[in-house]
C-alpha cells in the first residue's frame, strides 16, 4: 500500500511528459474558476433565508418572531434577513462560523430544540451565545448597516439621542442595549432582574 | 285538545320564525355598524402616533401618567418587560426615564413587595400612547385648578 502511495506520490512529482505547459495551466486555470464558483455559490445559497428556514426549529421558532419586527417589514421596505445580522460580511470570519455551523447540524440530528418547549429551555443559552459573539466583534454585523459615522444624533428622537451619546460615552456596543430587537427574548431573570415580573426592584 | 297540538306547535314555530326578522329590522345596532356578522370588520383607523416628547401633564388626580413616547415593538410578557428596561428603579437614573410609582410594589392585600406587584406587572393596562386624534366623543372636560 506505502509503495503505490509513493508510486503516485513520486508520478505527482515529476514533469509531465505528455501535456505542455499551457495545457496544464489552462486546465488548472479553468478547474480553478469551475472550484471557486461552486464554493462561492454553495456560500451564497447557505446564506439565503429559505435555506434558513429550511428546518422546522428556524422556521417555527425564531422565523415567525422576526416577521412582526421592524427587520423584516418597516416604513423605507429595507429588509434585513438572517444572514445580514448573523454572518459576516468579510470571507475569513464567514467561513469560521460556516465551520461552527457544523455544531448546529449536530444538533440538529440529535434533535436538541426539536420541539418549542426545548426551544425554550435552550434560548437563554443560545441567545447568551450571539450576545457575547456581537458583543465580542463590537457589533460588527449590526454596523455594516448602522455605521455609527453615518448616524445623525440629531435628527433622532430625543431618547435615542440621550441613549446614543451615552452609548458612545460608556463605550458600549449595539448589542449592549438593543436585544431581542428581532426575536423574542429569554426569560431574563439573570440578565436584568428589575424588568421581570417578581424580580428584584 | 289533543287534536289541535300538532297546530299549537305549529304556530309557536311560526312566531319564533318571524321574531329575529322582525329584531333586525328595528334601529338596533352593534358596534361594528350595519355589518353582516359573516362580512369583516371596518379596518381601523391608521394613526401616527406622536414623537418623542417631554411627560405629559396630568388632566385628574389619579390618572396614570400617559406614554409621551411611542412604544412600537415594546413587548411586555412572562420573561420581560421593556418598559422596565427604563423604567425600574434600577435602571432610571442611567436611562434618564421616570421612575415607577411606589404605589406599583403593593399587591391586593396591602403589603407591601421588594419587587413590582404582579397587578401592576402590564404596564399599557393603565398607561397609554398619544396620537393626535379627535376625540372618539365630543366633551367640555376640563382638569381640577390644583393640577392645571
Amino acid at each position: 500500500m506505502s509503495t503505490t502511495g509513493k508510486g503516485v506520490w513520486n508520478k505527482l512529482q515529476s514533469p509531465s511528459t505528455r501535456y505542455s505547459v499551457l495545457t496544464l495551466l489552462g486546465i488548472g486555470f479553468i478547474g480553478g474558476i469551475a472550484f471557486l464558483t461552486g464554493f462561492l455559490g454553495e456560500l451564497k445559497a447557505t446564506a439565503q433565508e429559505s435555506f434558513c428556514i429550511s428546518c422546522h426549529e428556524m422556521r417555527e421558532n425564531v422565523y415567525l418572531e422576526y416577521k412582526n419586527t421592524p427587520h423584516f417589514s418597516n416604513k423605507s421596505g429595507v429588509r434585513a434577513t438572517c444572514a445580514d445580522c448573523h454572518l459576516a460580511r468579510d470571507l475569513a470570519p464567514k467561513l469560521a462560523r460556516k465551520i461552527v455551523a457544523v455544531r448546529e447540524l449536530f444538533h440538529k440530528v440529535k434533535g436538541t430544540i426539536d420541539t418549542r418547549e426545548k426551544f425554550l429551555d435552550h434560548r437563554l443559552t443560545m441567545a447568551t451565545r450571539v450576545w457575547g459573539e456581537m458583543k465580542a466583534n463590537d457589533s460588527r454585523e449590526c454596523r455594516s448597516c448602522h455605521d455609527a459615522k453615518a448616524m445623525d444624533y440629531a435628527k433622532q428622537s430625543r431618547r435615542a439621542m440621550q441613549q446614543h451619546i451615552r452609548g458612545d460615552r460608556e463605550k458600549l456596543t449595539c448589542i449592549d442595549c438593543h436585544k431581542g430587537i428581532a426575536h423574542l427574548l429569554p426569560d431574563m431573570k439573570d440578565i436584568d432582574p428589575s424588568a421581570v415580573i417578581g424580580g428584584h426592584i | 285538545m289533543k287534536k289541535n297540538t300538532p297546530l299549537f306547535l305549529l304556530g309557536i314555530v311560526g312566531c319564533l320564525a318571524i321574531l329575529p326578522a322582525a329584531t333586525s329590522a328595528g334601529e338596533l345596532q352593534s358596534l361594528r355598524g350595519a355589518r353582516e356578522i359573516t362580512s369583516p370588520s371596518q379596518d381601523p383607523e391608521v394613526v401616527k402616533l406622536i414623537p418623542d416628547q417631554k411627560p405629559i401633564k396630568r388632566d385628574f388626580v389619579q390618572q396614570p401618567p400617559l406614554i409621551p413616547h411611542k412604544i412600537d415593538g415594546y413587548i411586555i410578557d412572562r420573561n420581560y418587560n421593556k418598559c422596565l428596561s427604563c423604567h425600574s428603579w434600577a435602571n432610571y437614573k442611567s436611562a434618564g426615564a421616570t421612575k415607577i410609582s411606589p404605589t406599583h410594589f403593593i399587591d391586593k392585600d396591602g403589603r407591601e413587595l421588594a419587587s413590582l406587584a404582579p397587578r401592576r406587572y402590564f404596564c399599557t393596562q393603565c398607561h397609554v400612547v398619544q396620537a393626535d386624534v379627535e376625540p372618539l366623543v365630543e366633551n367640555t372636560f376640563q382638569p381640577v385648578p390644583a393640577i392645571k
